[in-house]
């Protein structure tokens, strides 16, 4: 393994055994030892990646993909099936903050507790016990018991303990879900630290804010299998495509829709013949038009896409094809976006419409999308009289079949 | 195996040991000024029910010189065995939150449950010093022999919890098997009575039995030379070598078998 390597996964696997009825005791055990009653539940396939000294490394997935299972393997909690984990360094080997915290203690026993949890000896836990106070901001706080602590409160103790883990290789699994506004400025703070000092992250997070803010690199984990690694814009949209199936129509675990932006999109309907529709047949050429309100000139790109029923994205276009120039002046703008009819087969469609800058990692300025507690028109193609069927329309023709 | 010896030596797994011991130890005693009291009232109880019964009742103490002393002694060491093992039992099942989301030397679990139980150990002592001092028993040169067999009975200790915890991780079960053992050895074990009354039939028997071995070398160094040893039922040191070679096949089989399955403790959990 070279030296810019600090972490390598070859071909992993990991496959849980499941038995259809655990034996969990001696009797049942001596009973029906004979009888080997389980199935094979495979946690991750194949997974392979490298990442790199120094590398800010995002790992993101839905609950269930494997994501937890891999960040586990990676710190040797779990072992793999097959493949191999090589880890070129000192790996933290926490996956969530505070573990070990006792609630009958107070905060300075904790945090000799969690230090030597986390592998530190006495003699470096009291070197840095200052530090870790002051950073927690609980000086006053340390004689107290921690279940007095707040939720905020504890959190900002382990994380400050954490961060002072003095290893090569950090693996970081949710860790702002809590802590007030100041504090995650300073958490923040530290993490674009870490981000520019030589230390490798891996850090496992649903916030595609944080992804794409400080990850060099990120993979998406979906059904046990690597779908995607690159950019971490490229994984945050997908992640959101994705996310899109499987999040309710309820707002709740939804991404925000960015409050203030310098262009906002403030209308998006369909046209069918000249007048508004939401139903169209398939011979219908199907137009979309969009108000925006610019408040700033800027250079975007627009992307009109369309989801399948079962949350699936299924096409877009962008308006790259069009132009690479736009800069559309202050004010109120329409645009339109023409699909060509006979494209899309019989079914009900969500449409979602996103306006990105130029930039060389485009930045979303506005979005409406199912991923985002917005609401995403739909729209239904009806019945026609073409014998086709499936996710689009095939342009194609029979020949060889006449008529007797 | 020399990577195993090494991870004990290190000076983090060290501390980690003894931030759990420490920890163990702060939620027994504080909170309440008689915290100690409690941890001592269950030997002290049953030693006042016992005493009563075995010297007025049936009078099997009566041979026996200092005899508060000496049933004291054995049942704070019972205590002890009792608490060790258990804790040992539940060294991994019980911290399944340490187990499943740190890598930690899943060992340093084991080995601190035991040495928390040896802390309690140690201050049920002061206890027996106070009879000792109280039943006027003389005070012998002796008595500095006694920590080779208390670290006998530690490390049995040990051994017996690296096997039981590994055991418990996939048998929930084990834990009232035990139970049923712990019940009879505790009259198997001559804690109550003396080892002079057994049948010559079991004598020999009850003398290979590790505990018998341990708290019977125990008493005669600390409290009388009258204590019959195993040693002296055998009249040769195999009284002493075989109980000790016993100990060490069950450290050696339970550091073995944890050591085999320790790897997978956080996916059975």
């Amino acid at each position: 393994m070279s030296e810019d390597v600090a972490l390598t996964v070859k071909h992993l696997n990991k496959d849980f055994i499941v038995p259809h009825e655990r034996k969990n005791t001696l009797k049942e055990w001596a009973l029906h030892f004979h009888k080997p009653s389980y199935k094979k539940f495979h946690a991750l396939h194949d997974i392979d990646f490298e990442v790199s000294r120094g590398e800010f490394f995002g790992i993101v997935g839905r609950n269930g993909s494997g994501k937890s299972t891999l960040l586990k393997i990676i710190g040797g909690i779990y072992q793999p099936t097959d493949g191999s984990v090589k880890v070129n360094g000192t790996l933290t080997p926490f996956i969530e903050l505070g573990i070990g915290f006792n609630p009958e203690l107070t905060g300075r026993e904790n945090i000799f507790l969690n230090g030597a949890i986390l592998g530190l000896t006495r003699k470096e836990v009291q070197q840095k016990y200052d530090e870790v106070v002051e950073f927690a901001e609980l000086k006053e706080f340390m004689d107290q018991k921690l279940k007095n602590y707040s939720s905020g409160m504890q959190v900002r103790l382990a994380f400050s303990i954490a961060i002072q883990a003095h290893n090569d290789i950090l693996l970081i699994d949710e860790v702002l879900a809590v802590g007030d506004a100041n504090f995650q400025r300073k958490c923040f703070k530290v993490f674009r630290e870490i981000k520019n000092s030589d230390k490798t992250v891996v850090f496992v997070t649903h916030d595609m804010g944080m992804i794409q803010e400080f990850c060099d690199r990120a993979l998406m984990i979906q059904d046990s299998k690597i779908v995607a690694i690159g950019a971490p814009r490229e994984i945050a949209q997908r992640y959101d495509l994705a996310n899109a199936t499987t999040v309710s129509k309820s707002t709740e675990g939804k991404l925000h829709r960015p409050t203030d932006p310098v262009i906002r999109i403030t209308e998006l309907r369909f046209m069918s013949n000249d007048k508004g529709s939401s139903r169209f047949s398939l011979e219908d050429e199907i137009r979309a038009e969009l108000k925006i309100n610019v408040k700033r000139a800027t250079k975007i790109q627009v992307n009109l896409f369309f989801i399948g029923s079962n949350g699936e994205y299924l096409a877009g276009i962008n308006s790259l094809n069009a132009s690479r120039n736009y800069e559309p002046p202050t004010g109120v703008h329409t645009l339109t976006c023409t699909i060509q009819p006979g494209q899309l087969t019989k079914g009900e469609y969500s449409v979602g419409i996103a306006i990105y800058t130029m930039d060389d990692v485009p930045e979303i300025i506005d979005i409406i999308d199912q991923a985002y507690d917005t609401i995403v028109p739909q729209i239904t193609i009806t019945e026609s009289s073409r014998y086709q069927d499936g996710k689009f329309y095939i342009k194609g023709q029979w020949s060889g079949i006449e008529s007797p | 195996m020399i990577k195993a010896i090494k991870g004990f030596f290190k000076p983090s797994n060290r501390s980690l040991i003894r931030e759990l011991v420490a920890t163990d130890f702060k939620l027994r005693y504080q909170g309440s000024v008689l915290g100690y009291m409690w941890s001592l009232l269950r030997p002290l109880l049953l030693f006042g029910v016992l005493y009563v019964v075995f010297t007025h009742v049936i009078r099997v103490g009566d041979k026996v010189p200092h005899y508060p002393a000496y049933l004291l002694l054995g049942l704070v060491l019972w205590t002890f065995f009792v608490e060790a093992t258990n804790s040992g039992m539940n060294a991994i099942t019980g911290r399944g939150d340490l187990v499943r989301k740190v890598s930690i030397p899943k060992y340093t679990l084991v080995v601190s449950s035991t040495m928390s139980a040896f802390v309690n150990l140690c201050f049920n002592l002061v206890v027996v010093v106070i009879f000792m001092i109280i039943g006027h028993v003389p005070f012998r040169i002796n008595i500095l022999i006694a920590p080779i067999y208390f670290a006998e009975l530690v490390v049995f200790c040990m051994g017996l919890g690296f096997l039981l915890s590994t055991l418990y991780v996939k048998f929930k079960d084990i834990s009232h098997i035990w139970d049923v053992i712990l019940q009879a050895m505790f009259y198997i074990v001559p804690l109550i009575y003396s080892l002079a009354i057994v049948p010559k039939r079991f004598i020999k028997w009850d003398s290979l039995n590790p505990l018998t071995q341990i708290f019977q070398d125990i008493r005669s160094v600390i409290i009388t030379p009258q204590a019959l040893t195993t040693k002296q039922v055998f009249h040769s040191q195999w009284g002493r070598i075989l109980p000790m070679l016993f100990v060490l096949i069950v450290v050696v089989f339970g550091i073995w078998l944890f050591r085999r399955n320790s790897k997978t403790f956080a996916e059975e959990l």
